[in-house]
Formats: C-alpha cells, sequence, structure tokens
C-alpha cells in the first residue's frame, strides 16, 4: 500500500464524486433544467423586442446561473454528512481542505460547468452578439467556480440543520452579488462599445481569491458541524 | 518503527448540551488490550468514543495518545486509528469494491482490486463484490464498512456497536479478527449489548453511569 500525494487526493474525491453523480442522473439534471427553463421563460413573458431582450440578456442569464448554483448547494455536503462518509473524512490523516476543494471542483464540473457550456445557446434568444456571447462564456467560467466555492461556506455551516437549504440561500446570495455585477458588467460593457476586459479582470481576481481562502474556510466550517 | 502505543484518558468529562455524561474517567489502554465500554441507552458511550476521536472536545480532562494530548498531534494520531461508527460510510451507488477502494483512498491509501476482493471475500461476501451496495441486505452492507479495518494498517480500533446487524457467522468472525488484530499489537475499544469473547484475551470492562 502507497500512501496518496496531494493532487492524487484531490484525483480520488474529484472522480469519486462525479461517479457518485453518474449514478444519480437527475440530481445533476435537475440544476440544468432549472437554468434552461428560467432563461426560457423570459422572453415568453415579456414579449419578443430584440431590442429589450438584448438590453437585459446578461442580467437574466446570470440572475438563472446563480439561482441555479443555489439550487444544487445544500447537495453539496449533506449525503456525506447523512451516511458517515464525512466523519470518515475528517478522520483521514490528509488535508481536509484538499478534500473539500475536491468537492468544491466536483461541485462545479457537475453543476456550473454545464450552465457555461449552455449558456451561448440560451443567449441566442435573448439575439445576443456573438462578441457579447463569447464575453458571457468566459465571464460565467470565471464567475461560476466563485459561486461553488462561496457556496461551499454556506452548505458547510448549515449541514444538519432543518430548513438548511433557504439558510445556504440567505448567507451566500449577498456574498455573490459582486459577482453578479461584474458578470453582467462585462456583458454590458461590450454592447455598449467598451471593453469588457476590467470587468473580466476582476472576476479573475475574485476567483484567485475564492481559490486561496474559500476551501480552507469551508473545511474549519465542517469541523464546527460535526461537532 | 517499533513504539509503545498506549492510549491514556486522563480525569475526562464530557457534556452533551447542558447535560453532564460522566466525569473523572481514567484509564489506559496498550498495546494487545480490548476494552469494552458498557452502561445504558444515553450514558454517553458514543460520546466518550466520539471524544477519543478528537470530534468532541472534552469539557475536562484530555486523551493521551503515546503520551502527547491528540489535539496536539498531527495526521499521525489519525494514520493510527480507525473508527467505525453508527453509520457505514458507505455508499449505495456504489460496489463493495469501489467502496473498500474509495474509502481506503480517503484515508490515504491505494487498494488493489486483487487486495479488495480478498478482504471482502474474507468478510464473506463472495460474489457480492461487484454488486451496487444498494441490493444488499443491512448486515451485508455492516460487513462492507468492517472490512475497511482490515485493509490499511491502524493500531487502535475505535468501534462502536460492531455488531449491529451481524448474524452469528459474521459475530464469530469478527470476535477472529479482534483476536488477531490483539495478537499483532493492535487494541480495541468498542461499545456493544450483545456478548463478545475474544479467546485468549480478558476483555476489560469499563462502566459509564
Amino acid at each position: 500500500m502507497n500512501k496518496l500525494s496531494l493532487f492524487g487526493l484531490l484525483g480520488l474525491v474529484i472522480r469519486r464524486d462525479l461517479l457518485l453523480a453518474m449514478r444519480r442522473r437527475a440530481d445533476v439534471l435537475t440544476t440544468l433544467v432549472f437554468f434552461v427553463m428560467v432563461v426560457s421563460l423570459f422572453p415568453l413573458g415579456v414579449g419578443p423586442e430584440p431590442d429589450m431582450l438584448r438590453k437585459m440578456a446578461a442580467g437574466v442569464l446570470w440572475v438563472a446561473a446563480l439561482l441555479a448554483s443555489m439550487l444544487s448547494l445544500p447537495r453539496m455536503f449533506s449525503a456525506d454528512y447523512l451516511d458517515g462518509t464525512l466523519e470518515q473524512m475528517m478522520l483521514a490523516p490528509q488535508s481536509l481542505t484538499m478534500m473539500v476543494l475536491g468537492k468544491i471542483i466536483a461541485h462545479w464540473m457537475l453543476s456550473g460547468l454545464p450552465l457555461v457550456l449552455i449558456a451561448p445557446v440560451l443567449g441566442l434568444q435573448f439575439d445576443m452578439s456573438s462578441q457579447a456571447l463569447w464575453v458571457l462564456m468566459f465571464a460565467l467560467l470565471l464567475g461560476t467556480p466563485v459561486l461553488s466555492m462561496i457556496g461551499a461556506i454556506g452548505a458547510a455551516l448549515t449541514l444538519g440543520l432543518r430548513g438548511g437549504g433557504v439558510l445556504v440561500s440567505l448567507l451566500v446570495l449577498p456574498l455573490c452579488i459582486p459577482v453578479l455585477i461584474f458578470g453582467a458588467g462585462a456583458v454590458e460593457a461590450v454592447n455598449s462599445g467598451m471593453d469588457a476586459i476590467s470587468n473580466l479582470s476582476l472576476l479573475g481576481a475574485f476567483l484567485l481569491f475564492a481559490l486561496v481562502f474559500t476551501p480552507f474556510v469551508a473545511a474549519q466550517a465542517l469541523k464546527i458541524s460535526m461537532e | 518503527m517499533q513504539q509503545a502505543f498506549k492510549l491514556e484518558v486522563v480525569d475526562l468529562a464530557c457534556e452533551r448540551g447542558d447535560l453532564r455524561l460522566f466525569s473523572g474517567l481514567s484509564f489506559e489502554l496498550a498495546a494487545g488490550e480490548l476494552m469494552q465500554v458498557q452502561g445504558e441507552n444515553g450514558s454517553g458511550k458514543t460520546t466518550l468514543l466520539r471524544t477519543l476521536c478528537g470530534f468532541v472536545q472534552p469539557v475536562e480532562g484530555k486523551v493521551l495518545w503515546s503520551g502527547q494530548d491528540i489535539a496536539e498531534w498531527d495526521d499521525t494520531y489519525h494514520e493510527q486509528m480507525c473508527y467505525l461508527g453508527h453509520l457505514n460510510a458507505i455508499k449505495d451507488e456504489l460496489s463493495a469494491i469501489e467502496n473498500l477502494q474509495m474509502s481506503a483512498g480517503l484515508a490515504g491509501f491505494s487498494v488493489s482490486e486483487q487486495d479488495a476482493i480478498a478482504v471482502l471475500r474474507r468478510m464473506g461476501l463472495r460474489r457480492k463484490e461487484h454488486l451496487p451496495v444498494r441490493v444488499l441486505s443491512q448486515g451485508q452492507r455492516r460487513r462492507v464498512a468492517l472490512s475497511r479495518l482490515l485493509v490499511g494498517d491502524s493500531k487502535l480500533w475505535i468501534l462502536d456497536e460492531p455488531l449491529t446487524a451481524l448474524d452469528v457467522g459474521a459475530v464469530a468472525l469478527m470476535q477472529e479478527l479482534i483476536g488477531e488484530h490483539l495478537s499483532n499489537g493492535g487494541m480495541v475499544i468498542f461499545t456493544t449489548h450483545q456478548p463478545l469473547q475474544v479467546a485468549g484475551v480478558q476483555t476489560r470492562q469499563l462502566a459509564l453511569s
């Protein structure tokens, strides 16, 4: 028997969560179907006026992405908590932070990445220009991991509480607002003929900052929840 | 590394909510010793075991492993112990082999498929290795969870009701496995409401009241 390296452990946790999700596909599809439905309902509801649709496209897509990612948050740790796997993770002579990072990455691959990939298709319904679509996709690529990471802290803190789902949203949504503002702002900037680089740089900065701090904080929150 | 392992509990007191469960609890457990924690429902057996794992912080007193407080140990303490709680920590969607490999992986080891199959057969799960755990019975799931003890080389086994849902044959197997573990210099602390006798070893009793 040989010991795993940190990245071996990270890979193992990601593989494990993806394998579990593949055997339980309904959970993964829920997020995506919700996103597609919310975004598709808007053009039907507000009427087919291209100017108005183009103007609100970025905001609608970002708000829908934010809500869709909230939908899957309570599931991030709860299954492992309920069957005792989380206990074993805490007892493991390994970095809990690294395991949490693995779970966050797996969660993003299952709930964030599909949104990034399908967003351009939905954007077409709003008559977005191709340049705006590219920026939207890139902004979502930078922003959705941040949503998963901040969400992980909320999910860890509310573990095992009744009505945890609502509480997660209350805790996490305010913290996600900057991502929403700069993400939608990037697309707005392109639409009004400016450069999106400043908004995208800020999103990138959020991502790096969250990557460094949130796994550690979420791991500490899990320890508190387990007592 | 041949080192004398010893678990010491000094003047331990634990609370759950505002309720004082026990206080002034002291004992030592040395290599090759078996200890059974006894007490009524709600007397703090599980809390004691969880305190030994480090999940629960004691109100007073401390838990020492090889002379050092477990809160001050790095990962070494967790490498040398294995905890099996009320929850099996296995995934319904995965097969018994995958479950064993994953839990070994999380504990920091990789286990080959052959080794996993050998361990599961030893636990009486022949021809069930590739089935999803979902279709197994409660007792068989417990066997999958217990097979985790046999991979890895932990010294201290902390078992909370290990015999739940096990049939007579599996209980005999557990006695045999615990006996082997003790003769290899391991130590076991467990709770159970069923009688568990290991040949050639005096079971020490610890009563919580």
